[in-house]
Order: structure tokens, then sequence, then C-alpha cells
């Protein structure tokens, strides 16, 4: 770079370059003047950047961060999910009835078959915790629509999710995790959570109400948030869906009775190789002033439910082997005819699964405490 | 006939400009789309069909190299320097072609679905694996980096030659038409 000289004399060198005329010498305050002009530009648009990246904003909560909430609770246990890390691949198919056509234009509720692939899991993030009673139980479901669109829901078996936002969920994690001196949560930490979070407690009572069944087989699973289903016409109304049990309801036993670790993956286990487990996934419409985005408060009851087909689970697989495993059942994989509500958790919870994800994507596996061994037996 | 001719063709700086403003727009939701919650869907479902009108572009913006060579480098650049520019440009090439082909073949790696437009979606283009879906998202966030400063270094570059050399070398990328006799006389 040939910086304040005559350009005339550069062009002498180079005969075959256009001819410039030269230009008057820069002075040294103007030369300066015109460094620290282009040292401003290149700031600002380095700065630009690193704002969009949160360079500037160390104490936001981001998926990153909400991570490694998880893990400072949890433990890392690489190539787990770090949160709903026990769990089964399974799989079977969906059978539209054809009910939900008026009510959204996706493929899946056109009359017919589509093959679906599922994983059922116990909430947190210890891979090798034991089977309790009212841990949460999870149900992950990926709907393969003919034209190759895909549908994930994520399900859990709570009527509502105690938090509404992100920010409570994290918030309700930090609180409970173990002291460090006593090992076990300091309980003014939770008190003080609930305290400023009424609707986590009125969320819990709605929770303890509702009776928890015996097995996998027999729950009830919810989408937890609202959506929206959009038909051909172009209507669009805020739903709900449920997966009802076509197995009876068994209220679970109490929990002082002696259990085996993986007793309720066994007792699926068990039943899906005896016969195929049924679910009506149920749509519940919504209506105008229904709260949309608020996982906390369930909708009233007399809402227009409609059952627009079957949902079949007839094999079983261990995590270690089941394509399930590596599936982020993302609740944002939606096909046309299903979109997102205005329900703030939907975004934070597509965000922190795909963190979840790429860390355990790119660990080596463990082996799953529920072993292909034990899947195959009752075979 | 190229030797008098000092701008590039009109839809070559078409091309860049637009081209331009989209990997700018790009680079920011990436970096900013990682640290979201409340956006992240948002900017995701931009990200993804933003990256593909890219990598179509980059297709007729490559053809279009091949067709239309640029305009000779203006005398004030030594060789080095000329060397350095060329060097700028394969990369940026490269990146633009590289980067959204990392992107979509990690999330085929990974079974997410690359959504266009409604049910419109592009086809998975690697096998389901974790490890290699992890690899290509680490390599993703690399190569954008790599892409922000090369950006950096090729705008610093430009301002240089504007303001300290004043050699006129925007002119050959200016949006607007220069005319033949404007662009051989003073800024």
């Amino acid at each position: 770079m040939k910086i304040l000289r005559p350009i005339a004399v550069i062009t002498a060198n180079d005969p075959k370059a256009p001819a410039e005329p030269a230009l008057p010498r820069l002075g040294m305050a103007s030369a300066l003047a015109r460094f620290a002009l282009i040292g401003v530009a290149l700031a600002a648009v380095a700065g630009t950047f690193a704002y969009f990246g949160g360079w500037f904003t160390p104490n936001e909560l981001t998926p990153a961060r909400f991570t490694d909430g998880f893990e400072q609770v949890n433990g890392v246990h690489p190539g787990f999910r770090r949160n709903h890390a026990r769990g089964v691949g399974v799989s079977g198919f969906f059978e539209s009835n054809g009910n939900g056509v008026r009510l959204s234009e996706a493929l899946v509720f056109r009359p017919g078959h589509v093959p679906v692939l599922g994983r059922f899991s116990l909430g947190g993030g210890q891979p090798y915790a034991a089977d309790t009673p009212d841990t949460v139980r999870g149900l992950g479901l990926q709907f393969s629509l003919p034209d190759g669109e895909l549908w994930r829901t994520a399900m859990v078996n709570l009527p509502v999710f105690p938090f509404r936002t992100a920010e409570a969920f994290y918030e309700q994690m930090i609180a409970s995790k173990p002291d460090t001196s006593t090992g076990k949560p300091d309980p003014a930490n939770m008190q003080a959570f609930l305290a400023r979070h009424p609707e986590t407690v009125q969320a819990m009572q709605v929770i303890k109400g509702q009776p928890v069944s015996s097995g996998f087989d027999n729950s009830t699973f919810h989408s937890l948030n609202a959506f929206r289903f959009i038909n051909a016409a172009g209507a669009t109304i805020p739903v709900r869906w449920v997966l009802t049990p076509m197995q009876p309801f068994e209220a679970a036993s109490a929990p002082s009775a002696p259990q085996d670790k993986n007793y309720l993956f066994d007792a699926l286990i068990a039943r899906i190789h005896r016969q195929p487990l049924r679910w009506h996934l149920i749509v519940i419409i919504g209506q105008p002033g229904d709260p949309t985005n608020d996982a906390t408060v369930a909708w009233p009851a007399g809402r227009e439910q409609v059952d627009v087909g079957t949902l079949t689970l007839d094999r079983i697989e261990s995590d270690d082997t089941s394509a399930a495993r590596d599936i982020n059942f993302d609740p944002l994989v939606l096909p046309l005819g299903i979109t997102l509500s205005d329900d703030p958790l939907l975004s934070a919870r597509s965000a922190v699964y795909s963190q979840s994800f790429t860390r355990r994507a790119g660990e080596p596996k463990q082996p799953s405490t529920i072993t292909p061994a034990e899947v195959r037996k009752g075979d | 006939m190229t030797t008098q001719r000092r701008q590039f063709p009109a839809f070559s700086r078409l091309l860049h400009w637009t081209m331009a403003a989209m990997i700018l727009t790009m680079l920011c939701i990436g970096v900013a789309m990682v640290v979201s919650l409340a956006d992240y869907y948002v900017l995701v479902s931009i990200h993804r069909p933003l990256g593909i009108a890219i990598l179509i572009l980059v297709v007729i913006r490559f053809v279009n190299r091949l067709v239309n060579p640029p305009p000779p480098f203006p005398a004030t650049m030594s060789r080095a320097e000329r060397l350095a520019a060329t060097a700028s440009e394969v990369t940026m090439y490269g990146l633009m072609f590289v980067l959204p082909l990392v992107g979509w073949g990690m999330l085929s790696a990974a079974r997410y679905p690359i959504v266009l437009y409604g049910s419109v979606h592009l086809p998975f283009i690697l096998p389901h694996d974790a490890m290699l879906y992890a690899v290509l998202r680490k390599a993703h966030t690399i190569l954008a980096y790599l892409f922000f400063l090369m950006f950096i270094a090729h705008f610093g570059a430009i301002l240089i030659h504007t303001l300290i050399v004043r050699d006129g070398i925007l002119k050959r990328m200016a949006p607007w038409n220069i005319r033949p006799q404007e662009a051989a006389s003073t800024e």
C-alpha cells in the first residue's frame, strides 16, 4: 500500500494500468482524521455485530445459560438429554379419522395413516435416577407426513405447566439446586421463588388435583402450550391438544411400596409387548379470551373437543438403538396448518432444546439404564 | 474492450450489493438467534430460507463472474495487494457456497426440517448422524466468524482506498453508473 504518495508516480511504474491524474498529498492532520474515521467505521460494524451476539448483555438468560442451569443442578452426563434424560424409543402410527380437516389443513389430519416415532421419558437430567410415580412423564412424538413434512410435539402428563416464562423456569431450577454444604435445596429459596410467582402456586394446585396414573400406558399427555390451527380457507383458531389413553385408568400405587428402579419403564415394555398401546388425539378449541400465552392456566371446562384420530404405539426400543434418541422433539417443528401461538415458552423451548441437542450430539454416548436386553424381555 | 472498462457490469454490481445486504443480515441474525430465547424461532425461520436464497444467488453470481470478468485493479494497488484482494475474493466466494451447504448438511444430519415457505421444504442431503451434526454445527459457527472477519477486512480495505489512497476504487462497484470520462477524471 502506497499511502500519501502521489498517485502519478505509481502509475508511471505500471504502463498497462489506466492513467490517474495526481492527487494533492494529504496533510498530516487530514490523514489522521481519515484514519480515525476508518477506525470508527470498523468499530461501529464490529460493535453492531457484538451487540447482536449479546456481548454487551452478559447477564441475559440465553439458551446456553439455561442449559448450564440443568448441568449445574444435575451434573453433566455426556450424551444424554439435559432434561428428560431417561427414556425409551417407541414407534407406531397415527390413524386420522378426518375430523381435523375442518380445523387445520395439515396433511396429518386427512383420513389415513402416518408413521410415528416417539420417546417416553421421565423429567429430570439424571440418566441413572430411579422411577418415581410423581416424576413428570414425557412423550415426544414425530409424525412423518406423506409430503415429507414433519410434526413434532413434546408432551407431558401435567394438565398445566408450572411456569409462565423461561425465566421463571430457570429461577425455580436454580432455587431447587442442592446446597453444597447440606446436599439439599434451601427451602427459603423455594419459598422466595413461590412468593414471586403466584401463578406457579396456582398451577401446582391444579397439578396436585389430578390423580396420577399407574404407568406410561394409561397417562394422559398434554400439549402444554397453546398453538394455532389454520384450515384450508385460512381460518385460524387457538388450540391445545391432549392424548387420552384407551388403556383403563388405574391410580398409581402408594410411593411407600418398594418398586424396581425401572418399574415404570419395565411395565411399559411388558404392556407394549402384550398389545399395542393406543391414545385418542383430542384437539381442544379455545374461545376468544382464552389465554394462549400462559401455559400455567387451563382453559375453562366445556370447550369444544374434537377427536381427530388414534395414535397406536406398537414397538419399543432402548434409547441406545432407537432413532428417537437423536431426534430433538422441538415443539416448533410444525407442518403447514399448525403454527405457534403467542406463548413465550414456545420459542424458549425451541431454543433450549436445540442447545441441549447440540451439546449431547457431540458427546460420546453412554449406555442407557433401559438396555436393549431389558427392552427385548417379553418378546 | 475489457481493459477500457472501469466498472463491474450492472448485473454484477446488483448481485454484489444485494448479497452484501443479505449476508450482513444473515451474520447478525445468526449471532443473535443463538443467544435469544424470545426471538429464537422468528430468527431461525428467517435464517434458513435466507441462507438458501444466498446459496442460489452465489451460483448465479459465480457463473456471472466467469462470464463477466471484473475491471482491472487500479494502478495504486501493489502486487501484494492484488494478490490479497484475489485471495479474499476466492475465500468469500468459497464461504458463500460452503456456509449455506454446511448449514443444510448439519440440519440434514440432525433431521431438522428446512422449511422454505409453507409446506415447501428441502430434502435431507446427509444421513441422520448426531456426531456429524455436531461437527458441522461447530464448523458453521467458525466459518461464519471467518466470514465476518473477511467482511471487516474487505470493508477496511475499501475505506483506506477511498479515504487515504483516493484512487476511486469504490467506483468500480458503485451502484450507480459512472460515465467513462468521469471514471477517468479526478474524484
